[in-house]
């Protein structure tokens, strides 16, 4: 019987009767009395030299507050980036300045030059087309490896190169790695593209910043995934307002995928113009604006070689990627093809000997930082291709090899930095080839056959590093931050829970799962219970939402925390029933003294913490009320496996997807159905990755795909009914929930089985195709096809 | 978008005077135009709506004749024109249920955007586009990307087609806009045939004369073995080759043939 209620149960989510019933409250939403609107005056050239900026005819259009450029940020920091990478010869990456307005330099198309406050939006507009600047265009540089080579143009002249860094991981198994290559009775190389995405959550950025000169004291609204983390980076690095002087609020946010979590220009920008003109100043991104200037994710153009010994053993695993980080460095872009890319080349495969190169590259693009998985479907969908690739020139069966390397034992050290503490590979496959009914391909194969399609199946695993992060872990590998979350519980009264979480919910469903875990632990029903985020004046402390880690770390924080107060709540019982704090237990709602039928009820224990006037003053504070911080010990393994049947039309190129299956071990489900949406949503944006979606800039750097004419995603019809299965779980051994994390792993697990059925299907139709790059569109597939 | 003043005429001619007035543009279903203000592309200083004009609107079915209106939405089309089944289900299947219940024929084919469906059925069925001056052959509309014989200020009043025997549109998406990567509507009247291709010709819409001989020889896919186009002079994006768009004329031409 699946349960009704509490870890386990799938309640539909409570969040989704406003999201529904457009009675959301997302930051458009918000307008302060008496706002001004901002437009920002992009750069429409990809580099250059900014000689001047005149606003003199601008100023004096109808509605014109005020217009602010470069020169008025002179005094204030730039935009902070959150990590620092270390390279290969021990020096610390070259970090240039981000300016909120540009100073001297446009580096990227949609650059802000210029920012104009106006009554009206429109005013603002019209305003912004007066201003007049003088651009010397410079010759941009778009492509990674021409941008490293001599001579090549400089995205920042005070730096030495276009090179951020050249990271190599594990440095000291470089000749190890060299050496087992060259005695490899197999190696197989592929070169490939994991290509730029633009995020496009379906709502685009907005920030509301609102100051009262009597109590010197800031607002921001602002579309985040962590408004801690804005309300520290920007409040101390870039316009020095203290913690305590300034509030962040994050309402409902409709989608991040990773681009809402960095702290962006326009935030700072609405937060210091509202000081400067002692008036409340709004900007609303448009769609067109978002493609612009909203980071953008992976971009990694890389070589991976796999050695396998004459057993099919692989036994060492070597790769090169150039990662682009675009203009300038946004909050956590170096984080992304090192640390959370690096150490995930194990896989779920016991491969002795890894290393990994990775030269990231400044260009004159827009930034790009996380994105849904960041830096693990990178990592993923190198090796699971490089590992299908060498199936088929060995002519092994891709999942026999794959089993045949699996690790089975754990806890596991890979050689590349982290400790698995659990899984079982085997199981998510076995149950894979079950439910994806492999047994009947051929059979359906046949029938694609019949009307003149190309049938082929595409299998493939993937591991994931989520529960972000063990702080002392990642002050080591370069982070500025500590990663631990934070949770309140206060019980009031009569019994009911705020629960005041620092994770952020924008699609997660939070505010339905985490009252589940309490109403577990206590016994009470879930309406009891109220989440609270996105809100740094509600919200004591909160690192935010990102890295599937919610749950894991935030609702770890929350456990810990729940625990508290309920070691209160007993000795408060335990005075009640004059018995010992030690004889108390709770259950379902009630305290009772074990071994005998005393008991009092979980409302009248949190009555008498309020209205102490039987109660234990000398020993206990009244009040029932507790924080936690959570540091996990050890990031999530989430692991799993995938399969793909695709038939593709050999005349045209299209693919259309026919099945898709996952299965995931996620650990302990605490809303099986909320879990399954969101392997559902992943899994269709690595579809959209795989067959449509790519960001494309020509030559001078202008954005050849920057509107749904030319950027596809995905859309219901290219999408099949998906088959996931969450049953093969191995509880995470470090945190008290189990839990692992759900968020990413479609987005990771799926490109490389879309794109290895691909693959099959061709070959399966006499093509010698090995590889094709993402986007798979019906162009490249056919294009394909004539070559091979 | 900037400023402009909008009238809304009731009758042809009223539309026609407001659109002599210095910087009138007029506006069908806006699918293309609106946008395109929003961008600030365009500063019309008024916008004739053409929407509230009865004449413009529905359509009349007679024996093998079918008209339509100018103002005629995609949604009307496809529901209404089940005389014309190959017409309709084109109809049907622009763009999005939005663009269907807003976008009109007349607007469409003014646009003549490269990529559109209904200049293929216009030119594959030799329609007649009639406007408020005059009667205007398909083969003598259509005048180039985005660029029609139309002169200024003048609107389309009705499209009147004659039913063939048999017809059928094919359609290959481009994958992100859903626009024609190519669309070819081959349409069978007697003793010719009609082949007319859009999205693939950076000249727009055109007939393929070495198809509409074979297939007016023997109306089938195998007439069409061996006959290609060559991708010069084709429309080559990130979206596909001109070879890969002149390859996919003769597989859409094919399954037109098919499905007719």
């Amino acid at each position: 019987m699946p349960k009704d209620h509490g870890i386990g149960a799938s309640p539909k989510r409570r969040e989704d009767v406003r999201f529904l019933t457009g009675a959301g409250n997302y930051t458009d939403d918000i307008n302060v009395k008496g706002q001004a609107y901002v437009h920002f005056l992009r750069s429409d050239v990809a580099h250059g030299t900014l000689n001047g900026v005149d606003t003199a005819a601008a100023e004096a259009m109808p509605g014109v507050v005020r217009i602010f450029t470069g020169a008025d940020f002179a005094e204030v920091g730039g935009l902070p980036c959150g990590w620092q990478v270390t390279d290969r010869f021990g020096e610390v990456m070259q970090e240039p300045a981000h300016p909120v307005l540009a100073q001297g330099k446009v580096r990227h198309v949609g650059d802000p030059i210029a920012a104009v406050v106006a009554d009206t939006y429109a005013q603002a507009r019209d305003a912004a087309e007066a201003i007049e600047y003088d651009i010397d265009e410079l010759p941009a540089v778009i492509d990674m490896k021409a941008a490293l080579s001599k001579g090549a143009p400089k995205v920042h002249d005070d730096l030495t190169s276009n090179l951020c860094f050249d990271w190599g991981f594990v440095e000291e198994n470089k000749e190890a790695v060299e050496a087992a290559f060259a005695k490899a009775a197999h190696v197989t190389t592929l070169e490939l593209v994991n290509q730029r995405l633009v995020a496009n959550a379906m709502e685009p950025r907005v920030a509301v910043g609102d100051y009262h000169r009597a109590t010197d004291e800031h607002t921001l609204y602002t579309t985040s995934q962590n408004p801690h983390v804005i309300r520290l980076l920007m409040g101390a690095f870039v316009l020095g307002i203290p913690e305590h002087k300034l509030r962040v609020v994050a309402p409902d946010v409709g989608g991040g995928f990773g681009s809402k979590i960095f702290h962006y220009a326009e935030e700072a920008f609405c937060t210091f113009a509202a000081k400067a003109i002692n008036r409340p100043v709004k900007w609303t991104c448009s769609r067109s604006e978002a493609f612009i200037s909203d980071a953008q994710g992976r971009d990694h153009v890389t070589k991976i070689e796999l050695a396998l010994d004459k057993s099919n053993n692989f036994t060492a695993l070597r790769t090169d990627t150039h990662a682009n980080m675009g203009a300038y460095l946004s909050t956590f872009a170096p984080s992304v093809p090192t640390w959370l890319h690096g150490t995930l080349m194990a896989g779920n495969y016991k491969t002795p000997l890894i290393y990994v190169n990775v030269k990231a590259v400044f260009t004159n693009t827009v930034p790009v930082d996380a994105y849904r998985g960041a830096g693990r479907p990178e990592a993923t969908f190198q090796l699971e291709r490089v590992i299908d690739k060498a199936a088929r020139e060995l002519g092994v069966d891709p999942i026999k090899l794959r089993r045949q390397n699996f690790i089975t034992e754990f806890p596991y050290a890979t050689p590349v930095a982290v400790e698995y503490d659990t899984g079982d590979y085997v199981a998510t496959m076995d149950k894979l080839e079950e439910i994806a009914d492999m047994g009947g391909f051929e059979k359906r194969r046949k029938a694609s056959a019949k009307k003149g399609l190309l049938r082929g199946l595409g299998v493939n695993c993937y591991i994931e590093a989520c529960g972000i992060a063990p702080s002392h872990l990642v002050g080591q590998l370069g982070a500025r931050a500590g990663l631990y979350e934070s949770a309140t519980v206060r019980v009031n009264a009569t019994g009911g829970i705020s629960v005041m979480t620092g994770s952020h919910s924008h699609g997660q469903g939070h505010e339905t799962a985490f009252p589940q875990v309490i109403a577990d632990m206590i016994g009470i029903d879930e309406s009891m219970i109220e989440i609270v985020h996105g809100d740094t004046s509600k919200v004591p402390m909160g690192m935010g939402t990102y890295g599937s880690r919610s749950l894991a770390v935030g609702g770890s924080a929350m456990v810990r925390a729940a625990e508290k107060v309920i070691n209160k709540a007993k000795k408060i019982a335990a005075h009640l029933m004059e018995a010992s704090d030690a004889d108390i237990e709770l259950k379902d709602g009630q305290f009772s003294v074990a071994g005998t039928d005393k008991s009092v009820a979980w409302g009248d224990v949190t009555l008498a913490a309020y209205v102490p006037h039987n109660y234990p003053l000398e020993e206990l504070e009244p009040g029932l009320e507790e924080t936690a911080f959570y540091d996990p010990a050890n990031f999530t393994y989430p692991a799993g496996a995938y399969a793909c049947e695709v038939e593709v039309d050999p005349e045209t190129g299209k693919v259309t997807i026919e099945r898709f299956t996952a299965t995931d071990d996620f650990g302990t489900l605490v809303n099986p159905m909320i879990v399954s949406g969101q392997v559902h949503g992943g899994i269709g944006q690595g579809i959209g990755q795989a067959l449509l979606e790519g960001c494309v800039y020509d030559d001078d750097g202008q954005l050849l795909t920057g509107s749904y004419m030319d950027y596809a995603m995905p859309r219901a019809d290219d999408v099949p009914f998906y088959k996931v299965d969450h049953s093969c779980a191995t509880p995470c051994t470090h945190n008290p929930l189990g839990v692992k994390g759900c968020g990413e792993a479609g987005a990771i697990g799926s490109p490389p089985s879309v794109v290895n059925a691909v693959v099959d299907a061709l070959q399966r139709g006499g093509h010698e195709v090995t590889h094709i790059d993402m986007p798979l569109s019906p162009s490249r597939v056919w294009q394909a096809m004539q070559q091979g | 978008m900037y400023e402009f003043d909008i009238e809304r005429p009731a009758s042809i001619v009223a539309a026609a005077k407001a659109l002599n007035a210095e910087g009138a543009q007029a506006l069908g279903g806006g699918q293309t135009l609106i946008p395109s203000l929003k961008q600030r592309l365009d500063q019309p200083a008024t916008l004739v709506c053409l929407g509230g004009i009865a004449e413009m609107q529905g359509i009349n079915a007679s024996g093998n004749d079918l008209s339509i209106g100018g103002g005629t939405t995609h949604a009307d089309v496809a529901a209404g024109a089940g005389a014309y089944p190959a017409l309709a289900a084109l109809a049907g299947n622009i763009g999005d249920p939005a663009v269907r219940n807003r976008g009109t024929i007349g607007g469409s084919l003014a646009n003549n955007d490269p990529s559109a469906d209904y200049p293929a059925a216009v030119l594959g069925s030799e329609a007649i586009v009639r406007t408020n001056l005059r009667e205007i052959a398909a083969d003598n509309f259509f005048d180039g990307m985005f660029a029609t014989t139309l002169r200024e200020g003048e609107i389309i009043t009705r499209v009147d087609f004659v039913v063939p025997e048999k017809a059928a549109y094919a359609k290959f998406d481009q994958p992100a806009s859903r626009f024609a990567l190519v669309g070819v509507f081959v349409a069978q009247y007697g003793d010719h045939v009609r082949v007319a291709v859009t999205g693939a010709s950076e000249g727009g819409v055109f007939r393929w004369a070495e198809a509409e001989a074979a297939l007016a020889a023997d109306f089938s896919p195998a007439a069409l073995e061996g006959l290609s186009l060559s991708g010069d002079g084709m429309i080559s994006d990130l979206h596909g080759s001109g070879d890969y768009r002149a390859h996919l004329v003769g597989v859409m031409a094919k399954r037109a043939v098919a499905a007719a």
